[in-house]
């Protein structure tokens, strides 16, 4: 991150200096492309904040006018979607972290497949420019992150904007597959002696396991996306009724897909936590192998449960049962990690320092996220409670504050590994209570919205409706101005002349990153680490 | 929706597309607004500002949903309340300054199994009723009478299947004709009417994207999806006014097709029929002259 401490490792390898180009455009470094990936999400959290700021400002009161048109403000709702899953999720938790820290963890000098790991991310950054076009073409793509036909078939969308949204999937998601199969070849070929699957660091497995996931899901994913464009372009009727065709095809191809796709995005969460919540507590995590486990059930359970996404959609009354009882049983392994984090700082000495407070932070928030989810799951309740302002309550609570607390909580961890500076305390921790409060204000209303029936996905409602939605927009003000704490965060960072040891955090970081220079040096176990 | 409805409805589509041009959308608004035994109903079942629960429950099918929820609920916060006491506990007893030698347990197996079976016996404590439920709000058999909704861009259709020809659409009223008594972005030109007391089954189809036919009061929610019929049904336990909206994203005005649903005593609801099937002779088509026909209809219309 920081160009003068990196270009000192460099030339203390004995390198010859890159020029920007080659550096950046041309990387094969796992820790310039971990950078790039976070730049990457980055860029997308502001564009998908931004365009949540902008709906939260519609819906302050009701008949506002900052937008008017339906079609506009279901493009920016499709947009937030998208580009909050795929541009700074996926990015920052898998391609940054994973890259950064997953072949220093095992001890391998790099990804396996060096190339192949640039060209995920030059995938990932054309599909940016993709999902923006899809934005900003035409009147956007208005059909949802969900992308269900008909309403984004030819007929319905006409335009361009629409292919170049569902271009963009395409994009990402072959990204997301070719780091995924270079991660699952890491981590199984590239560990060091000694470094058995048992002796893996919990963010390893964490990588490890979403990588299986994203290898079966993207191409269910890619597929249905083919045949959406296919049915626009190419006059086949894979989901038009008229021609013998489904919608409901689509809603199980794409669940099949999108189920899992949550868990590619809170496992990796949960790996940083395991080691944020182990650091601070400086006592090594509880469970180990129940951990991995849990995380490898999840893994494996959360391909089975799709259809819960489509409880009051075209699905038979035995269906529902299977699924709702297979949707809660996911709340077992998904309990064993929340106690097991609990069990891991029982008996510690635990450090309010700022990632940890954000570790905790998610461990609270995401139990509150998993609550509801267990309501949800329940078939009979979906009858009241599917599309509404609760369950948009629900995935918040697990993504805006599971997800994002843990990519903010390995930001706190690793930004000192990264950069070679530390973070100031007090400015993390205010960012820490700021967000908390604010993100909170935000989405804890819209629980009691979704109760009295207010739908998703609406830029005008029922004047009933205005006193929660007025609380939560103003939370969202409060989470933006966070924000602006955290920018500053980052040019403290960005502009500190400390320096920092290898091993910051003490005694309570055990794996091997901390066996390494802060910042990591350009190449790291150039000579191969021997684990006991 | 049957062949037989489709040529049925293209017929009286060429020969009432010029009386529906002159009398327009005035003519339309007579009829059932106006009509006494539905004026006379003065319970309004719609949010209210900062309610934080769902609405009273109007149906005996939100009644069980609302006692699932307030079951489920309780037990989850149970779970929510134990681990959030648990941390607190954690955070202030194993604090640094309090406690600075951490001990290295990472194991006990007793504990780890306990935290395994006691969640699957809280899961099954919530499945069981849960499952009754689900059963419950499946048996749609034996209705008094059905009703088939059609979602469109952006309206509902409403076809009384035992009312032959009657079937109207129903628009919600924009903001600038609200009139006083009626509900911004909830009140439609034609409610649905029903009677109450009676099971009543609903076949919910689209005629052009997903629509969600979705009435919190009364519990009920099915996606409209074209090609495909959706039941569901409803026992609507007293008169009054009540409130849906559509709640699958589609398109423009998705937040421009309410639901209203007048509910009145049996014998209201049978005079309300008769004298709806002569106001609404000419809305039997369902399609305002402006606005395109949904593809399919256009291809049987062109056949």
């Amino acid at each position: 991150m920081s160009i003068t401490a990196d270009d000192h490792a460099l030339l203390a390898h004995g390198h010859h200096k890159k020029s920007f180009v080659a550096r950046w455009l041309m990387s094969t470094n796992h820790k310039d492309i971990g950078t790039l990936y976070i730049t990457m999400a980055f860029i997308g959290a502001c564009f998908g904040g931004t365009l949540s700021m902008i709906m939260r400002q519609q819906l302050m009161y009701p008949h506002n006018d900052i937008i008017t048109n339906g079609n506009t403000w279901n493009a920016i709702v499709t947009a937030h979607g998208l580009i909050m899953i795929f541009w700074f999720v996926m990015p920052a938790l898998i391609g940054g972290m994973g890259n950064w820290f997953v072949p220093m963890m095992i001890g391998a000098p790099d990804m396996a497949f060096p190339r192949l790991n640039n060209m995920s991310f030059w995938f990932l950054a054309c599909g940016f420019i993709f999902v923006l076009l899809g934005l900003f073409l035409d009147s956007g793509t208005g059909a949802g992150w969900t992308l269900y036909p008909p309403l984004d078939n030819a007929q319905y969308s006409p335009g361009v904007a629409t292919d170049f949204s569902l271009f963009s999937l395409h994009l990402a998601g072959i990204s997301s597959l070719l780091g995924a199969i270079n991660f699952i070849a890491t981590i199984l070929n590239m560990r060091a002696p000694g470094m058995t699957m048992h002796k893996m660091p919990l963010f390893c497995w964490a990588i490890l396991v979403t990588a299986f996931l994203l290898l079966l899901a993207i191409p269910v994913l890619a597929g249905a996306v083919t045949m959406l464009i296919m049915d626009r372009n190419f006059g086949t009727s894979f989901f038009e009724p008229s021609g013998g065709g489904d919608p409901v095809l689509f809603q199980h191809l794409f669940w099949f897909f999108g189920h899992p796709e949550v868990y590619i995005m809170i496992l990796p969460a949960f790996g940083i936590i395991s080691h944020v919540v182990s650091t601070f507590s400086k006592k090594p995590i509880f469970g180990y192998l129940g951990m991995a486990y849990a995380m490898v059930i999840i893994g494996f359970v959360g391909f089975v449960v799709w259809a819960h996404h489509m409880f009051v959609s075209a699905i038979s009354t035995d269906s529902k049962i299977y699924f709702e009882v297979a949707t809660l049983v996911i709340a077992v392994p998904t309990g064993i990690k929340v106690f097991s984090w609990i069990a891991t700082m029982w008996g510690g000495s635990i450090e309010f320092k700022t990632p940890m407070l954000w570790a905790i932070g998610f461990i609270f928030l995401f139990v509150i996220g998993g609550a509801t989810g267990v309501v949800l799951a329940n078939a009979g309740l979906d009858q009241e409670l599917h599309n509404d302002y609760f369950l948009i309550a629900h995935f918040h609570y697990v993504l805006s504050m599971g997800a994002a607390f843990a990519i903010f909580a390995g930001f706190y961890f690793w930004i000192g590994k990264m950069s070679g500076h530390q973070y100031p305390e007090f400015w993390g921790k205010v960012h820490f209570w700021t967000f908390f409060i604010g993100v909170n204000l935000t989405f804890f209303p819209q629980h009691f919205l979704g109760l009295a029936g207010m739908p998703r996905r609406y830029p005008d409602y029922a004047d009933a409706f205005a006193g929660w939605n007025f609380v939560s927009s103003v939370g969202s003000v409060v989470s933006g101005l966070s924000t602006l704490v955290f920018f500053y965060v980052l040019y403290a960072v960005f502009t500190s002349k400390e320096k920092l040891a290898d091993n910051y955090w003490g005694e309570g970081a055990t794996t091997l990153e901390w066996a390494v220079p802060s910042p990591a040096p350009h190449h790291t176990f150039e000579d191969v680490p021997i684990i006991r | 929706m049957t062949r037989e409805d489709m040529s049925a409805k293209k017929l009286a589509m060429l020969a009432l597309a010029g009386a529906l041009a002159l009398h327009g959308h005035f003519a339309l608004a007579q009829s059932a607004a106006s009509s006494p035994t539905v004026i006379a109903n003065s319970y309004v079942e719609a949010p209210h500002n900062w309610q934080w629960w769902f609405p009273a429950a109007a149906s005996p099918m939100q009644a069980k949903i609302d006692w699932l929820m307030q079951y489920v609920l309780w037990i989850m916060a149970g779970v929510v309340g134990f681990v959030g006491v648990l941390m607190g506990y954690v955070m202030f007893r194993f604090r640094a300054g309090r406690n600075p030698k951490p001990s290295q347990t990472t194991h006990n197996t007793l504990i780890e199994i306990i935290w395994i079976v006691v969640p699957c016996i809280i899961l099954a404590v919530i499945i069981i009723p849960s499952i009754n439920l689900i059963y419950y709000e499946a048996n749609d058999s034996d209705p008094y009478m059905t009703v088939t909704v059609t979602g469109h861009q952006w309206y509902w259709e409403y076809k009384y299947n035992s009312v032959p020809g009657l079937d109207y659409t129903s628009y919600m009223i924009p903001d600038n004709e609200i009139k006083p008594g009626q509900i911004r972005r909830l009140s439609v030109d034609h409610p649905m009417v029903l009677p109450v007391g009676e099971k009543i089954r609903f076949v919910i189809t689209s005629a052009d994207v997903l629509h969600g036919f979705y009435l919190p009061s009364l519990g009920v929610q099915k996606y409209a999806i074209p090609g495909t019929n959706q039941t569901s049904w409803t026992l609507i336990e007293k008169p009054g006014t009540y409130f849906g909206q559509c709640n699958q994203i589609c398109g423009l005005d998705h937040d421009a097709m309410p639901i209203e649903i007048k509910a009145v005593p049996l014998n209201d609801y049978l005079a309300w029929t008769k004298e709806a099937l002569a106001n609404y002779t000419e809305n039997t088509v369902s399609q305002p002259l402006s606005s395109p026909m949904p593809r399919n209809q256009l291809a049987d219309a062109t056949r």
